[in-house]
């Protein structure tokens, strides 16, 4: 991968920024984090000193997985709508209506149905409350077992998928526009910053793996490449529009890896399913070899799913973690260290948003290359 | 007094294996660049490509640990 070109361009400015711009950043969100734990102490009426002690896991989690309401600054929340699809039809309500209840105290009535919302999931209340005042039906784990219903809402995750699209958007129909009205002279502004990115997945991605047939799977792959890696950044950034932990949903990377699954299966020539049903083995190898290269077919897309969610989610916890030192050793003199190191890993993070996008990239188009191949 | 889980030690054990497997790839590709210079792009390219595989085992694990510990 020659690398160079792109990093010794305005890139290398703009990393800086976005890197003292993270560095920047990375105070903010222990301060909410502060307020959010007084908030909770002061609130919840049982266990005291359990309180106290501060729970990475639980916080790490609840920061990287997907919510009902997006968390601005401080006491400020940006409520999305809920629909759901139940029985009755759908039923549509602002998660204002939960009034940020995450533990199923708080019970929605709608067209005759009441709902509650625990761990940013939302269920089907029971008729009458717990002992710790909560409208659900706990097994020994804590976890609900009452019924949910199919829930469309548009949550953080779907927001900041809509605001993805967007920014891809506005950046390749700029690019393309000034393509048109550029034609035969030097790239100028957005251009000239992707077409190097561009040229990058066309002649390091595209050509080296899939041949003299590459242009056919060019739009997937510049697609996916820039899907990946822009969702990336923004899932760095620890506010708005950011903040959310897109790339690191495993729904997410599982419906890219079916795009995947299906051009290769799609796309796969006789050589291919040659190379699986009658491999040139003696036949009674048959009985092991195309299990396993049956098996093989549905393993690489679920291992392209599986490293896109764990690097992503594995960063953000690790960057969280990290902030959360303060709260674990419970004083500020490690704060600068805590930070150091998050600002460090940051900068780390900002390369495998990249890398991480190249790789699912660059093994998508070999999954293609494998299957399209012409001889052997 | 230690608390915690037996995931973690699992976890651990595979962040010890791709740690080796990385280093291993990461090794090879110096040598292969030093004797070739000129193959230096070509190079970095496999070598993230097989480190990407390495990774995505300890990944699985790390995956497997946190669903151990939850």
């Amino acid at each position: 991968m020659d690398c160079s070109h792109l990093f010794d361009f305005k890139v290398n400015k703009l990393i800086v920024a976005f890197t003292l711009f993270l560095a920047f950043f990375c105070v903010t969100p222990m301060l909410y984090a502060q307020e959010d734990t007084t908030h909770a102490t002061e609130n919840s009426p049982v266990h005291p000193e359990q309180e106290k002690k501060f729970d990475i896991g639980k916080f790490a989690l609840h920061h990287i997985g997907d919510s009902h309401s997006w968390h601005v600054i401080g006491d400020t929340y940006i409520n999305l709508p809920v629909i759901l699809y139940t029985a009755d039809g759908f039923v549509n309500f602002s998660s204002a209506d939960f009034d940020h209840d995450d533990e199923a105290r708080t019970v929605v009535e709608r067209k005759g149905l009441r709902f509650v919302k625990m761990h940013e999931k939302i269920y089907y209340a029971s008729a009458t409350a717990n002992a710790e005042g909560q409208y659900v039906s706990l097994d020994e784990k804590h976890h609900p077992h009452n019924a949910r219903p199919l829930d469309l809402s548009v949550t953080k995750n779907v927001c900041t998928l809509i605001i993805s699209i967007v920014i891809l958007l506005l950046v390749f129909l700029n690019v393309a526009s000034s393509y048109k009205k550029r034609v035969g002279k030097s790239p100028k502004g957005l251009q000239s910053w992707l077409e190097p990115v561009i040229l990058f997945v066309r002649d390091d991605i595209a050509k080296p793996n899939l041949g003299h047939k590459y242009e056919r799977f060019m739009p997937y792959l510049l697609t996916v490449f820039f899907f990946i890696w822009f969702n990336n950044m923004l899932g760095l950034i620890p506010f708005l529009p950011g903040g959310a932990n897109l790339t690191g949903n495993i729904a997410v990377t599982m419906i890219l890896a079916i795009a995947t699954f299906c051009l290769t299966v799609f796309n796969g020539n006789k050589y291919y399913w040659k190379h699986i049903f009658m491999p040139s083995v003696p036949w009674w190898m048959y009985i092991v070899m195309v299990p396993v290269e049956l098996f093989g077919i549905f393993t690489k897309p679920i291992a392209l799913m599986i490293r896109l969610f764990a690097n992503i989610t594995a960063g953000h916890i690790l960057v969280l973690s990290l902030i959360c030192l303060v709260f674990v050793f419970n004083s500020l003199y490690i704060a600068p260290i805590s930070i150091a190191f998050a600002v460090f890993i940051g900068a780390i993070e900002l390369l495998v948003a990249f890398i991480q996008a190249f790789i699912f990239t660059i093994l998508s188009a070999l999954f293609i290359g494998m299957a399209i191949e012409e001889h052997h | 007094m230690i608390t915690g889980s037996i995931a973690a030690i699992g976890a651990g054990l595979a962040a010890i294996g791709a740690g080796l497997g990385i280093g291993r790839i990461g090794g090879s590709a110096m040598d292969g660049i030093a004797r070739q210079p000129e193959a230096a792009s070509k190079i970095q390219t496999a070598m993230l490509i097989a480190a990407a595989f390495v990774e995505a085992v300890a990944l699985f694990a790390v995956v497997v640990a946190l669903m151990g510990n939850g």
